[in-house]
């Protein structure tokens, strides 16, 4: 099963060849140019990492985590920008972002993090599942 | 260096360094000048007029003291001394009425008549009886005058007139000076007579010299023509003639100013003695007299300078005070606003900067990725010369990518100055951060720049922001002070006490001693000409303070500088512990 990636940038080339060298290294990628667009996309499916830019236009990095976070705790969203900033860094890991890459990324490393949060996703979710089975063993009561 | 030198106030040198926006309000020496006139004068003027007031008041008052002092004096003289003559002459009258001419020609009873005088009054030397026609009755005494007619001498004919007669003084055959004293025995039936007597006149003067207080004063008498009837130390002897002008006849007591006969201030009293022909003088030094005059002067004139003297120096040092408070206040706005121009100056670099920043980022990320995908699609085809030159260069892109987003990474860090925060930074990064920064002009210039941090500091909790331009600062004006191939030392130490030290060290021109107390100052610098603000080191000291730091300065002129920074580990901890430990 491929790693599944949901990037998010307001800059269409970047999004574009990135992906691009991301399904190289095969993992499967969707893109979003804007925010409503990748939060459409996350109420559809499910994904194994989110990689966000933190400046866009319309709706702020941050906020979109926020949303996203709000919908489906367990996604895992790694923070891309061009502000080097600590403060934002900060910010974003105290809602919930797993990681902060500044731009512009070695593709190395951003895919080491991917990895990694894929990796948490799972622990993740299968403890959700374990504990839907505990659940499931108490009040069915066999 | 001088006294002037040493006491001279701060604002005496002062000359602007910022003329024109920022250029002082005050003209400080002036201030100070016209403060010092405005209160000065207002203080002394007054002090002045009263002391000039009492000196007039004084003088009048001893003057008027000393001029009824003496005529109280020869007041009293004169009723002593016309009491002395008085009463030996209606003591005569009273003989010359008592006695008829028989009784008073019988030697006997004369020669007791004289003889209860002279027990009675005294000073009388001998009697004698005289008809009106000038000759001798009889006579008593100790010399033979006898069978003598004064028919034609002037006292004879006065008596004869007047009823009474008071010669002056004078020495005439009886070696010894004396005043005739005659009364006439009021008969007009042939009986009548003139009863004579001698009165030694030595008296006066031993009275005159009992009444006399002081050798400053001196009584004495005169006749109507100034010759001398007592002998006078100022005046010379008896029978000379005064050295004086005599004073027109006045009914009572007068005083005037006169010159002695050495030149001397006399105060002059004198009185006409009635129906004598004495005048009465009290003849007193002027300068003895006035001497409480002077003492009392010299403690005016040395009131008066004193007070102004201390009203000076109060002036001075309170217009010197004064103006320095102002001066200093002054340079604080101006530092103020100075500062406020360079913190405003640094934002819009620090805006700027990061909106450019952020800019190239974006493209800088796209040619990232591009040529990224570029070099994961060569990996596709297969090995060949084109497509190993091209992987080269697609390297060579992606270094220059790398470079160009570490300057864009630099630029970020130094615009974010404005958002103050305490984090936990490692000083050695960030001391690579600005050394970065001035690579180029090192290599340029061919300055070597030598970075050792000790491993052990730790982490500390400090403002990255400040700490970054704390160092640029000293680093620019270590590079101002350098020359090409210079050599630069930053060294990193921990101290005991949860703090470090961070020395900036260089080989350059150095500071002169007398500067070295003055650079931390606002304005103070050596580089006007060249552009300098004079606040670099001064924004930098208040920066290092900010976060809790000391700073100092060592330099030998010729040989370099050494900065050293003093740095808490953490700030609030070490600012709690000296809040603690001051009120112990």
């Amino acid at each position: 099963m491929s790693t599944k990636v949901l990037l998010v940038d307001d800059e269409k080339d970047f999004l574009e060849v990135l992906g691009e060298r991301m399904k190289i290294r095969g993992m499967d990628v969707s893109t979003a140019a804007t925010a409503t667009e990748a939060l459409s996309l996350t109420e559809d499916q499910s994904f194994d990492a989110i990689v966000l830019d933190l400046m866009m236009p319309e709706m702020d990095g941050l906020e979109v985590l926020q949303n996203i976070k709000a919908k489906n705790p367990e996604l895992q969203v790694i923070l891309l920008t061009g502000h080097g900033s600590i403060e934002k860094g900060v910010e974003a890991m105290r809602l919930g972002a797993m990681d902060f890459v500044e731009k512009p990324a070695d593709l190395e490393s951003l895919t080491e993090k991917i990895k990694k949060a894929q990796a948490r996703k799972m622990i993740l979710v299968e403890r959700k599942a374990e504990e839907e089975v505990r659940n499931i063993i108490i009040s069915k009561g066999w | 260096m001088s006294f002037w030198q040493r006491i001279k106030p701060d604002f005496w040198e002062h000359h602007d360094v910022a003329a024109g926006l920022h250029s002082h309000l005050f003209n400080l020496r002036r201030i100070w000048l016209l403060s010092i006139v405005l209160i000065a004068s207002a203080a002394i003027i007054p002090v002045f007029f009263l002391t000039v007031i009492d000196y007039r008041v004084t003088r009048n008052a001893i003057e008027s003291e000393n001029i009824n002092r003496t005529i109280r004096l020869v007041s009293n003289t004169r009723r002593t001394v016309s009491f002395f003559i008085t009463e030996r002459q209606y003591a005569l009258q009273f003989l010359a009425r008592d006695n008829s001419l028989e009784k008073i020609g019988n030697q006997e009873r004369l020669d007791t008549i004289l003889e209860n005088l002279k027990d009675s009054f005294g000073r009388f030397t001998d009697l004698e009886a005289i008809d009106t026609r000038g000759n001798q009755i009889a006579y008593s005494g100790p010399y033979n005058l006898e069978a003598t007619n004064y028919r034609d001498q002037n006292w004879f004919k006065e008596v004869l007139v007047h009823g009474d007669y008071i010669s002056d003084i004078f020495m005439g055959s009886r070696m010894n000076p004396h005043m005739v004293i005659a009364v006439t025995h009021p008969e007009n039936n042939g009986n009548g007579y003139i009863l004579r007597a001698t009165v030694e006149a030595s008296q006066f003067h031993e009275e005159l010299l009992q009444i006399e207080s002081g050798s400053e004063e001196e009584l004495l008498i005169t006749n109507h023509e100034g010759i001398l009837q007592t002998p006078s130390k100022r005046f010379g002897s008896i029978f000379g003639e005064i050295a004086l002008e005599i004073p027109k006849y006045s009914e009572s007591t007068r005083v005037l100013e006169a010159t002695g006969p050495d030149g001397e201030a006399l105060f002059l009293g004198y009185a006409y003695l009635e129906n004598t022909p004495f005048i009465l003088m009290a003849a007193r030094d002027k300068s003895s007299l006035m001497q409480s005059w002077y003492q009392a002067r010299d403690q005016i004139v040395t009131y008066l300078i004193g007070s102004i003297a201390v009203i000076l120096i109060v002036v001075l040092v309170v217009a010197t005070y004064l103006v320095s408070k102002i001066h200093t206040a002054d340079q604080n706005r101006v530092a103020a606003l100075h500062k406020v121009e360079y913190i405003n100056k640094m934002a819009s670099i620090g805006r700027l900067s990061a909106g450019v920043a952020h800019e190239i980022n974006n493209p800088l990320a796209i040619i990232n990725e591009k040529t990224g995908l570029m070099k994961d699609l060569l990996l596709q085809m297969e090995e060949s010369p084109i497509r190993n030159r091209i992987e080269t260069l697609a390297d060579a892109i992606l270094q220059s990518v790398n470079r160009c987003s570490r300057i864009t990474r630099r630029l970020l860090n130094f615009a974010r100055h404005s958002e103050a925060a305490f984090n936990l930074i490692d000083i050695g990064e960030v001391i690579d951060n600005v050394t970065g920064f001035l690579n180029k002009e090192a290599e340029y210039r061919d300055i070597q720049i030598d970075i050792d941090i000790a491993p052990d500091i730790p982490l500390i909790k400090s403002d990255r922001g400040k700490l970054e331009q704390i160092f640029l600062n000293l680093m620019n004006n270590a590079f101002a002070a350098l020359e090409d191939g210079g050599y630069l030392n930053i060294k990193a130490r921990k101290l005991s006490g949860e703090r470090l030290r961070v020395l900036v060290i260089d080989d350059g021109c150095g500071i002169p001693p007398e500067d070295l107390p003055r650079v931390f100052e606002p304005f103070f610098s050596t580089r006007t000409q060249q552009g300098g603000t004079g606040l670099g080191l001064s924004i930098t000291r208040n920066l290092v303070e900010e976060i809790g730091g000391t700073i100092d300065v060592e330099s030998q002129p010729g040989e370099g500088t050494r900065f050293s920074i003093t740095l808490p580990f953490n700030p609030d901890i070490a600012k709690n512990e000296t809040d603690t430990s001051a009120p112990g």
